[in-house]
């Protein structure tokens, strides 16, 4: 543990390697520092996204196991669907079983000439033969298989990927402990082509820390805050549901897509409304004491037999109640619920496809598309006919399915309706549309993802900035950012993981980072992501801004186009100074 | 003499904060020197399984170890004596609930000692400690 080790993995020759990287993570910590390197080192530049020369790094952080909340891994590889850089972060518990394992990244390399999946310990790799799992119509079933078929039950991972994935779906996800995801930008894309159907992870090594008395002092007040300053409680009662109500009440709630931003029937698919009538357990990923993760029950009758049921869990937060509920219409819970179910099952990214689904509802409307493309019947609200359009994504029998699984950008190309495809840099658009910050955040954010620079909460907190300070606010935020996934941080626990109690925390460890470096570290980290951006073709230029934000009053009111291109302009200005010196 | 119990095993989410705890307790960061062991009952959604040493007043696992490495401790269960212990993994075997983990990096088992370091970080009441009721 600790040891600054990757494991490189080679899926061509079946063969494997451990490097000791001390020389990475001394300078750049660990998770999206470290991951980066290694990514820049490995992968073939200008590569085909699905060839042999796209590589996958994982990487936990060295707070990763020692400190709570330090619960996520940070995978980079290049995005499928954004054909440029792409990250992407998940729980679980694949955090504490990389760093158990004994590895602080993992490279992964080449394409295997037959599917495969990995079992990893702490000896190596075991290359396992996956042709019987290849082609299984749920990943539920995936994750049920291996758990039997692998060590390490209680301290592993298990991260798959569904028929989206093998299918090269551009926006397949990789599941991780059946309800936590590598959900964005394509991972599960990326997996799919290198005919790598799984990841086992297992390891239970530990380290002896020099200094115990302060590790547990910081470890203590650390767990304090989390489970007694009320900081985490949002997360911990309700879940990240709880954003539906006060979302839409702002009148940022993205509907039917975008053509509105208040959803009639947020009450029905509210966090008060699932907690009270669907909740049916609550866990949490490994060293999180907060178990944000909610599971809502489905119990439905066989209509063939009589008291005859089942009961489905369905993992729910604020992005899938968004993506397949307001965006879509669907105020229906049941059947909100069975389209999420749906999803999961194929392993595709929430986000993408519901907002895929909503833009090829519009453009069906419009006749841009018939019903002989569709082939089922869209129309907002009702669940049926998406869970099947779901089906039809993965499994692309026709020309237009074969273009929406390459995302709204490129479907909107083909087929019309670029005014409402609701694409920001190739990725599929977040819940928010509380005004400009939120949208300059998807078109500049690094990985154009709410989650870059959070200005859907800059939108919430502050009025009358310019557009300049709006930008600089922003990069600022995502620079900090690079500091907690290189840590690896859960996001949510930001308000706890302040830059004075990361020093302390890593102080312990030995690290010497006053908070200065600390912030010196992010900004590099971010001039670095902007940089192999450029290198891969990214130009602030060519972004695109979908007509329809412009349409649709925000919480900020109608959102003004000036306002839009001086910020644009103002990040091009940055981007391109940062590129000239990098 | 109190003994770590299981209040309500249906309360715990997974998180393993007692496993880090137990571990933490002896100086190390991570799991492997963790007395007790949270697994899911097959799949987060069916809860969790967890599992710790009962504090049995005739423990199988102190009949088993051939060289006297494990004696009684008042009030139930047994106390390690390490310099004794000849990495047999009798103990290991012979526990019917599994209560009894392996250190690898030291080949020696690990019990709990019933301290209850781990109730203080279990923020959902699953664990506790009880004065122990002699049968």
């Amino acid at each position: 543990m600790n040891q600054n080790n990757v494991l490189y993995i080679d899926l061509e020759r079946k063969s494997f390697y451990i490097k000791n990287r001390s020389d990475l993570f001394n300078k750049w910590l660990g998770g999206v520092g470290a991951a980066l390197q290694l990514y820049k080192e490995e992968a073939v530049k200008g590569s085909d996204l699905l060839s042999p020369g796209n590589v996958i790094v994982f990487a936990v952080g060295p707070l990763t196991a020692l400190y709570p909340l330090a619960s996520k891994v940070v995978a980079v590889f290049k995005s499928p669907l954004t054909g440029n850089y792409g990250e992407s972060h998940a729980g679980g518990r694949s955090a504490t079983a990389i760093r158990s394992a004994g590895y602080d990244a993992l490279v992964i390399k080449g394409v295997s000439d037959r599917p495969i999946y990995l079992i990893i310990g702490e000896k190596g790799v075991q290359f396992k033969d996956a042709a019987t799992l290849w082609g299984m119509r749920s990943t539920f079933t995936v994750g049920r298989v291996l758990r039997e078929a692998s060590p390490g039950t209680g301290v592993r991972t298990i991260m798959r990927i569904g028929r989206a994935g093998e299918n090269l779906v551009r926006y397949a996800c990789v599941v991780s402990e059946t309800y936590r995801h590598f959900g964005r930008m394509g991972l599960g894309t990326v997996f799919g082509s290198k005919k790598l159907k799984a990841l086992v992870i297992h390891g239970k090594s530990s380290i002896r820390l020099p200094k115990i008395k302060a590790y547990r002092d910081v470890y203590d007040e650390i767990y304090d805050l989390a489970v007694k300053s009320g900081s985490m409680k949002k997360y911990h009662e309700l879940g990240t549901a709880m954003n539906i109500l006060p979302i839409n009440t702002l009148g940022a709630l993205p509907t039917k897509n975008l053509s509105e931003a208040r959803f009639d029937g947020a009450e029905n698919i509210s966090g008060e409304d699932l907690a009270a009538k669907k909740l049916g357990r609550r866990v949490a990923c490994s060293h999180c004491p907060v178990a944000c993760i909610h599971l809502a029950t489905i119990r439905e009758p066989y209509p063939d037999e009589p008291y005859f049921y089942k009961t489905t869990f369905v993992s729910y937060d604020y992005e899938l109640l968004y993506s397949l509920g307001s965006m879509l219409g669907i105020s229906d819970i049941n059947g909100l619920l069975k389209l999420m179910d749906e999803v999961e099952i194929g392993g595709l990214d929430a986000i993408s496809t519901g907002v895929a689904l909503a833009w090829a509802t519009e453009a069906y409307k419009k006749g841009l598309i018939k019903l002989n493309d569709l082939l089922v019947d869209l129309d907002w609200g009702k669940a049926d006919p998406y869970r099947e359009a779901v089906k039809l994504i993965v499994d692309q029998p026709n020309e237009f399915y074969k273009a929406l699984a390459m995302g709204v950008d490129h479907s909107s190309k083909i087929y019309g309706g670029r005014d409402f495809a609701l694409s920001f840099g190739g990725n599929e658009m977040p819940g928010y549309h509380t005004g400009p910050a939120a949208h300059i955040g998807y078109l500049i954010g690094s990985r154009h993802s709410h989650l870059d620079a959070a200005g859907y909460s800059i939108d919430q907190k502050m009025k009358g900035l310019s557009p300049e300070e709006m930008v600089d606010k922003l990069i600022e935020e995502e620079q900090w950012r690079q500091i907690l996934s290189s840590l690896v941080i859960c996001y949510f626990a930001r308000g706890i993981y302040e830059p004075s109690i990361v020093k302390k925390a890593l102080d312990v460890l030995g690290y010497e980072f006053d908070e200065e470096r600390l912030k010196e570290l992010g900004r590099c980290i971010y001039r670095e992501k902007q940089a192999l951006k450029a290198s891969e073709g990214f130009r602030p230029s060519e972004l695109r801004i979908p007509e329809r934000i412009f349409e649709v009053p925000s919480f900020h009111g109608l959102i003004d186009k000036n306002y839009m291109k001086a910020a644009l302009d103002h990040y091009s200005k940055i981007f391109n100074k940062t590129v000239a010196t990098e | 003499m109190k003994r770590l119990v299981i209040m309500d095993a249906e309360r715990c989410v997974g998180c393993q904060l007692c496993m880090f705890a137990c571990s933490r307790r002896l100086g190390f960061a991570g799991l492997d020197k963790s007395a007790l062991h949270v697994k899911s009952v097959g799949g987060f959604e069916r809860g969790f399984t967890v599992v710790v040493c009962r504090a049995c007043m005739d423990p199988p696992c102190l009949r088993a170890c051939p060289v006297n490495a494990l004696r009684a401790r008042d009030g139930g269960g047994v106390i390690l004596d390490l310099s004794k212990c000849i990495g047999c993994r009798f103990c290991e075997r012979a526990c019917d609930i599994g209560a009894v983990f392996w250190d690898d990096s030291m080949n020696k088992p690990v019990i709990c000692v019933h301290c209850g370091y781990c109730v203080d970080y279990c923020n959902f009441r699953v664990l506790g400690v009880e004065e122990m009721i002699r049968r």
